[in-house]
């Protein structure tokens, strides 16, 4: 993982969305949301759960690898940004390729966004959006030090199993400290 | 009431921000200003940086790291600035000519002429106390002030009330009772150092959220926590102890676990000796509160019983909170004393970690029902029936306390009274009772009634549209101001914008009334909100509530200020009674009590309990988040959350019915909520509305209305009630982005709004 990076912790989340409404006011793609929340077990819980882009290290972003167009660009800090407007043909191969579901396809537009980490804000060390104003700390912006002297029941896994494939992540989820250390399955069985 | 308490906790330092506060940095960039204010919402009052563009207009928000919320914000925070240029802003006067015809546009001259016409004849022809005023506590303290004075000094009316009497007078009323002061115990940061929290009727994640850290971070520390409420709220959901109990019976289950810890020998007889009276009655009471007797009331095991007694009995340092779900109960009083009951009884207040709080549901909750506009009190908490606290404030004020009225009623009865006909014209200022006031049926026959009805908005909410004048105020972002939040923490609000069009500071409009009416004109001659701070701060002096050592400047400086602060180089206060309680001998009172059914039990024509809340996108009445387009995309419209054996599916319309009438919901399928209690969500008007069906019982204290519980039954409907959209004023098109999710007829997946995916 990063070394300073998101860290999502579920268990903490309420469910607010005021990680949502944060993401709309960045300068960058205001009036719409890069955050993904869901409600994940409906019905039987009040459980929520945000999704950021994860900014994939190893291997390097599936969404850019897969790009004909070669529209998302990877910076050296190893944050995976939106598809660039100029260059972006609306195809959606990133939609299909990116393993967590997070780039969204306008359609009006034919364009591709996605999370870029605030890239205005972490570039310059400051917390993105999300991670300000989250009420409850699901959504952490720091280093793993400073995760786990804060939160002494928590570890955080950065690497995540998709059938065979296996992705090790710039950001990172937050698990019980009592779990085995091992990679997360992910997608649906 | 110790000068050295610390404002924070030990531990609080430790407790991380996230890196970084935009500030400077960034506003040089974007050319743009940033002006340091706090959120107009809930009683958290988080600090925020309101974004002004060059040219002058709030365009957005920037978190900020004050000592409140540390940089977080809920929804509702982040989005409060899209009001500020709101296309449904009014921004001219309207007036009625003949009930029955539109609102049309005036000037300032023909609507003030009006108002001050109609206040005249009304008075010379019912008396003095035929007119009354209807306020509210999400208005800043300046205003709350003027808004008392202005009903006793100039309408000399004794009927001026405010819409705390929906919120937090239960609480306030059992504070005063067991305390003898009015305000939370501690600061939010002595959670940090709690080994148990517990939480009656508070769904902190939805209607407090950023309080939601100081949750966490305890339990970051190890402590437990114990949630009371008969839904599973998102706090709820992980906590080491959940009490889903049956709606109006809290009081018996709070008898309940001082049962078990008296019986497990965990009374702290030190301090129940020294500090309190009372105990022996009370002690007698709760013996006769089994675990086995109270689970039946509750609907609850008794082993749950005897568990949170133990926990909470072996804890050192434990604190309590609660909020409306106790409150908003004909036993309010008393559900709020049986809580404080169990902390006396314990020991647990005035230290680090052992406290007690009420969490107040508007921003201003607390400093707007301290500074004499609640019927039976004067500023800084005095009685209105105290002889010295009127001739003090007669004094302020520079009249005769012959002159001052004396208590009047409260705002749900005043309706009442106005259906009646003993009064005959009003003017309201920021409430919205036609949604917030339970049986709305009767609530619009008193408005009806009304001779004239005069109301104060920004925007033109469902109580304005009926009135006969509406005159156009201001936002919080376009005036200053103090604040008091839920910790009883004073905090400034600071000035974004002019308001837009003719609009004006709610302080010049009812100062103009008061000039125009002539009656001690000059005690209103307020230029500034400044001014009226200065007055308030004398008028306060020597009050429980006394705010005479605050100024502007000293709030501004430090991470706001709690009273009591009696002069300048005073600290405040932020933990009380770490050595005396506010009773004259320094003693904290117990009371016992006795549970009692709610107004209206189940039966079988009506077999089911009706409780009644707010969602974490909305706010009140709505009024002001039903125009947000975020919000009302997060969540569009109201539900009815039932259990899965009541047999409905996801979205079926679902009918509920009460003695008074009856509304139909898209079903909001659950397992986190009791088999035998439905919800309904409270911010919408229209068909969908839940004050349809609430019922109008009072505490016989606090008068607060008993939301939380009636007897109703549900039943497939056929057709799901519509919301109606918020009124516009005329020549105004409703607001796209706001109205965008009216027709839509589905229930959220969650409490809590519809996921992203969804929306």
């Amino acid at each position: 993982m990063r070394e300073r990076t998101l860290f999502i912790d579920p268990g903490r989340c309420i469910g607010c969305q005021a990680c949502v409404a944060a993401c709309r006011e960045c300068d960058s793609h205001r009036g719409r949301s890069m955050i993904h929340l869901d409600y994940v077990d409906a019905g039987h819980s009040t459980a929520a759960m945000p999704t950021v882009c994860m900014h994939c290290e190893d291997p390097v972003a599936p969404c850019a690898q897969v790009c004909p167009a070669d529209a998302i660009p990877v910076d050296a800090d190893g944050v995976v940004h939106s598809a660039s407007r100029e260059r972006c043909i609306g195809c959606g191969n990133c939609v299909h390729a990116c393993p967590f579901g997070v780039p969204k396809l306008d359609l009006a537009e034919m364009l591709q966004y996605k999370c870029d980490l605030c890239y205005d804000r972490s570039s310059r060390g400051l917390a993105p959006m999300c991670a300000s104003v989250c009420p409850t700390g699901a959504i952490f912006f720091g280093t793993y030090a400073e995760l786990v002297a804060d939160r002494p029941k928590a570890q955080a896994v950065d690497v995540f199993g998709f059938g065979d494939a296996v992705i090790q992540t710039g950001c990172a989820v937050v698990v019980p400290a009592d779990r085995e250390h091992s990679v997360v399955p992910g997608g649906y069985e | 009431m110790s000068r050295t308490s610390r404002i924070a906790a030990p531990g609080v330092d430790a407790f991380r921000l996230q890196r970084g506060e935009p500030a400077a940095g960034r506003a040089d960039r974007t050319g743009e200003h940033l002006v340091a204010t706090h959120c107009c919402f809930c009683g958290v009052q988080c600090g925020m940086f309101l974004r002004v563009s060059g040219a002058g207009a709030v365009f957005g928000v920037e978190p900020r790291n004050h000592d409140i919320n540390k940089m977080k914000l809920c929804p509702k925070g982040v989005t409060a600035y899209q009001q500020v240029n709101h296309p449904d802003r009014l921004t001219f006067p309207l007036v009625r000519d003949r009930r029955g015809d539109p609102l049309r546009r005036a000037s300032w001259d023909e609507a003030l002429g009006r108002v001050v016409s109609e206040i005249r004849r009304i008075q010379q022809t019912y008396g003095p106390d035929a007119f009354a005023v209807y306020s509210g506590s999400s208005l800043t303290t300046e205003k709350c002030y003027l808004m008392g004075k202005f009903a006793r000094v100039a309408l000399r009316t004794k009927h001026v009330d405010y819409n705390g009497r929906l919120c937090m007078v239960s609480a306030a009323a059992a504070n005063r009772k067991a305390f003898g002061v009015d305000r939370a115990a501690n600061p939010w940061a002595d959670m940090l150092d709690a080994q148990v929290i517990l939480v009656a009727g508070a769904n902190i994640g939805e209607c407090f959220p950023v309080t939601t850290q100081y949750f966490w971070g305890a339990r970051d520390r190890g402590a437990k926590l114990i949630t009371v409420d008969p839904r599973e709220t998102a706090l709820a959901r992980t906590a080491d102890l959940n009490v889903p109990l049956r709606p109006g019976t809290d009081a018996a289950f709070f008898n309940g676990v001082l049962h078990v810890v008296e019986r497990q020998g965990r009374i702290d007889e030190d301090f129940v000796a020294r500090r309190t009276v009372g105990w022996e009655a009370t002690r007698a009471m709760i013996r006769e509160y089994t675990p086995e007797r109270v689970g039946a009331i509750c609907g609850i095991e008794p082993g749950l019983i005897e568990r949170v007694g133990t926990l909470w009995g072996q804890a050192e340092r434990a604190m309590a909170f609660h909020a409306r779900g106790i409150e908003h109960h004909i036993q309010g009083v008393d559900n709020c004393l049986s809580v404080i009951n169990l902390v006396l009884a314990t020991g647990q207040i005035g230290r680090p970690g052992a406290g007690y709080g009420t969490l107040t549901g508007q921003g201003n909750g607390q400093g707007g029902r301290e500074h004499g506009q609640k019927s039976d009190q004067l500023p800084g908490q005095r009685l209105i029936e105290d002889p010295g606290a009127r001739a003090y404030i007669a004094g302020v004020w520079g009249i005769d306390e012959a002159e001052l009225p004396h208590a009047g009623t409260s705002a749900v009865e005043m309706v009442h009274q106005a259906e009646s006909g003993e009064i005959k014209g009003l003017i309201g200022i920021c409430n919205n009772p036609l949604v917030s006031m339970p049986n709305r049926q009767r609530i619009a026959r008193g408005y009806d009634a009304l001779e004239f009805h005069c109301q104060i908005d920004f925007f033109l909410s469902e109580t304005c549209d009926r009135a006969d004048v509406v005159l156009p105020g201001s936002l919080w972002a376009e005036d200053e101001g103090v604040s008091t939040n839920a910790e009883g923490r004073v905090v400034k609000y600071n000035k974004a914008a002019d308001p837009p069009g003719e609009a004006r500071p709610d302080w010049w409009i009812v100062c103009e009334i008061a000039r125009r009416l002539g009656h001690h004109a000059d005690k209103f001659a307020f230029s500034s909100s400044r001014e009226i701070f200065e007055e308030l701060r004398v008028a306060s002096r020597g009050g429980l509530a006394d705010y005479s050592g605050m100024t502007w400047e000293r709030i501004e400086s430090t991470g706001g200020i709690f009273w009591p602060c009696p002069s300048e180089d005073h600290p405040g206060t932020p933990r009380l009674f770490e050595e005396r309680f506010a009773h004259g001998d320094g003693k904290a009172r117990f009371h016992p009590i006795e549970w009692h059914p709610p107004a209206e039990e189940v039966d079988a024509e009506y077999p089911l309990r009706l409780t009644t809340g707010r969602t974490v996108a909305h706010y009140l009445s709505g009024n002001q988040t039903r125009r947000i387009g975020a919000l009302v995309q997060q969540t569009p419209r109201p539900w009815v959350e039932v259990h899965p054996s009541l047999g409905f599916a996801e979205g079926d319309p679902v009918k509920v019915l009460t003695r008074r009438g009856e509304a139909t919901y898209p079903a909001l399928v659950v397992e986190t909520i009791r088999r035998d209690t439905v919800f309904i969500p409270y911010h919408w008007a229209g068909a969908a509305a839940a004050n349809i069906m609430t019922i109008d019982a009072l505490d016989p204290t606090s008068k607060i209305p008993e939301f939380k519980v009636c007897a109703c039954r549900v039943e497939r409907g056929e057709h799901i009630d519509a919301i109606a959209p918020p009124p516009v004023p005329p020549g105004a098109l409703p607001d796209v982005a706001g109205a965008g999710g009216i027709a839509d007829d589905r229930p959220p997946p969650a409490p809590q709004g519809r996921g992203t995916a969804e929306a």
